[in-house]
């Protein structure tokens, strides 16, 4: 116990004490955010979207205005409203109409609701069909595109964390002979990667907090769920993503090998989990490979606790498959690795 | 006295080399034990496989009577002949990570004293000198109140104070009751310090036992060393066991003034005789056919 406090110091000092590395971990993910956040900040279009639920009457005057662009869903089960009338509380349609119900939905939260409201009032009046559509007010912080990026983008860098902290550092150790060194004391090979990877736990959750807390000041993020829960959810990729970097430390002892296979396997793995763009549209087989990706179950956990609000079960998945692959990387880790 | 550690042939094969081939001794408790010969000996091998850190193909190793395992672990101090120390830790730091890792480790300001570290206490292990390096590898090796200490070439890189400092050390530590394995090419050192001396090359120990001992045994007399102008101009037959090397006639002799005068009758210049007691460099060259390198 002695032995895993003192190298978990140790290894804490050496990451805050290597002044370069630290600050690339805190800056360089809030520097992206904030870039994102600019550059994607007006993305707004002067067309108005509106979604239309149920046919229409044949001359329903509002459908001929040319600067909104209609979107239809024919089909209209519960399920589908609530998808839909949920659109516009996310600001992503600015009106939906259902024509069944003779209901129009606004998000009070929206610069576009009052003008739209003019426009579809003043259209009712010059038609003379006997229904009367009733507003429906909801209301919803837009969500933005740095809403939706900030997990993939946190979960980007635990993800370089992890893997060159973890794995780089005990490839550079052992090549340097510090193992070596190590493996001439009484402690464990047990105690020696605890504390390497217990230290890198709390590195990788402390600078993601700060990341996290550091741009949601500025940008003020959406926030449905529970914090506790996203918790929960990070602690357990950053152990996943540890686990990773541990089998990729287990043997290899070059610094460059070790590098590039990382490179080779964090590349792949941050394009197919959607920390980007979202894989909605994606071919069917890179939706099913990214399922294997334990990032993908991270991006989407955050995301749907963040925006969504998802409880427990809304992310069991979730986490039950970073809990998987973490076993399984852990036990394949403990079985190759070398000192040496 | 009794043996603290038994080596039993040892063989240990690289890809193309066998470093070690057949390596047998046992040291007694408390000596002061000298591994020496040339690069490539297969010192280093040895010793570590001695250490634990190696597999040997074959042989056996036994610490007290038992094989190598967590208890030697604790008793043993350990400095590689290459090492890293973890980054970005202080002198001070760095040896209190060590004593973390052992049972009933050396007192912190023992260890300061011994290897004489107050100067350097605060400064980043990158930021030593090689020879304040050397006083902190060898400060970690001692941690552990070892009874049984392998030092892989601990005074390479030593200034001579230091090394003297050095010197001084290692009999205190050795007054304690630690056995002591070292590797050097400093054979001043080797003789001034220890006990027993192994003489390896290419895998194998060429001698075996202290340094006194094996010149006794090797050497009759004193060493003549004459310079020569042209090698080749040498017209006479050479006296037995004489060799031309390095441009000079280098002869033993066990009886000076009868030496001198057969060289004088057969019309060799004297000029830059000298004479010396042959020390184990001479042993060493003699048996390795090679000049040493520190
Ligand atoms: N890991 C290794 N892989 C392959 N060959 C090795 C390895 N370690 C040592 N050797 C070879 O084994 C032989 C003995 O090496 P060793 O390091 O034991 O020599 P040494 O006596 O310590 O030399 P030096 O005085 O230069 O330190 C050398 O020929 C060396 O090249
Ligand atoms: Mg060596």
């Amino acid at each position: 116990m002695n032995s895993f406090i003192a190298l978990f110091r140790a290894r804490t000092l050496e990451f805050v004490r290597d002044r370069g590395t630290f600050f690339w971990n805190m800056f360089f993910p809030m520097i992206l955010v904030f870039g994102f956040a600019l550059a994607l900040s007006d993305a707004g279009t002067t067309v108005f979207t509106v979604g239309l639920i149920g046919e229409p009457p044949g001359d329903f005057d509002f459908l001929s205005i040319e600067q909104i662009e209609f979107i239809r869903y024919p089909i209209h089960d519960n399920a589908t409203v609530e998808s839909v009338v949920e659109r516009v509380r996310r600001h992503e349609l600015d009106m939906v109409i259902h024509f069944d119900s003779t209901e129009f939905y606004l998000n009070s939260e929206s610069d576009t609701a009052p003008l739209l409201r003019r426009i579809f009032e003043d259209s009712q009046t010059r038609d003379d069909g006997p229904a009367v559509f009733h507003e429906r007010q909801i209301s919803g912080q837009p969500i933005r595109y740095v809403d939706w990026v900030i997990p993939g983008v946190i979960g980007m860098n635990m993800l370089f964390s992890c893997l060159f902290g973890v794995g780089f550092v005990l490839v550079r150790y052992r090549k340097n002979g510090v193992l070596k060194r190590l493996k001439a004391t009484p402690v464990s090979a047990f105690s020696f990667v605890s504390a390497q990877a217990a230290s890198r736990l709390s590195i990788v959750f402390v600078t993601s907090t700060v990341v996290y807390a550091g741009t949601n000041a500025l940008l003020n993020f959406s926030m449905e769920g529970s914090y506790l829960l996203l918790a929960i959810l990070t602690l357990l990729a950053i152990v996943c993503m540890i686990s990773i970097g541990l089998l990729f430390a287990s043997r290899l002892r070059s610094e460059e090998l070790a590098g590039g296979v990382m490179n080779l396997v964090s590349f792949p793995m941050i394009i197919g989990s959607g920390v980007f763009f979202s894989l909605e549209g994606a071919p069917q087989a890179l939706q099913t490979a990214s399922r294997f990706l334990p990032l993908t179950h991270f991006v989407e956990g955050a995301r749907a606790i963040m925006i969504e609000g998802a409880g427990l079960s809304g992310i069991f998945t979730n986490l039950i498959a970073l809990a998987v692959f973490s076993l399984v990387f852990i036990a394949a880790s403990a079985l190759v690795f070398r000192w040496d | 006295m009794q043996d603290i550690l038994v080596v039993n042939n040892l063989v240990k094969q690289f890809r193309q080399v066998r470093a070690v081939d057949g390596v047998s001794f046992s040291l007694s408790e408390g000596i002061c034990f000298g591994l020496l010969g040339p690069n490539g000996a297969g010192k280093t091998t040895t010793i570590e496989i001695m250490e634990g850190i190696l597999a040997p193909d074959s042989g056996s190793i036994l610490y007290r009577g038992r094989p190598i395992d967590d208890e030697f672990k604790k008793r043993a101090g350990i400095q590689f002949q290459n090492t890293s120390l973890p980054d970005y830790l202080t002198v001070a730091e760095t040896i209190r990570l060590f004593q973390a890792f052992y049972p009933d480790p050396r007192p912190f300001d023992e260890i300061v004293e011994i290897c004489s570290l107050s100067d350097i206490l605060t400064r980043d292990n990158k930021k030593l000198s090689g020879g304040q390096r050397q006083r902190l590898l060898l400060a970690i090796a001692i941690v552990p109140q070892p009874d049984i200490v392998f030092l892989d070439e601990p005074t390479t890189g030593l200034d001579p104070q230091a090394r003297r400092n050095f010197w001084d050390l290692i009999r205190r530590i050795q007054s304690e009751g630690a056995t002591i394995v070292l590797t050097t090419h400093y054979m001043d050192e080797a003789h001034l310090l220890c006990d027993q001396i192994a003489i390896m090359d290419h895998g194998r120990i060429l001698e075996i036992d202290a340094p006194q001992a094996l010149l006794d045994r090797h050497f009759d007399g004193v060493l003549v060393r004459i310079p020569l102008h042209d090698p080749q101009s040498i017209d006479f037959p050479l006296p037995e066991g004489a060799a031309i090397r390095h441009g000079a006639l280098e002869l033993t002799s066990t009886r000076l003034d009868e030496t001198v005068r057969n060289l004088l009758t057969v019309g060799l210049s004297l000029d830059g005789l000298s004479v010396h007691k042959p020390t184990l460099e001479d042993l060493f060259i003699k048996l390795t056919g090679n000049t040493l390198r520190a």
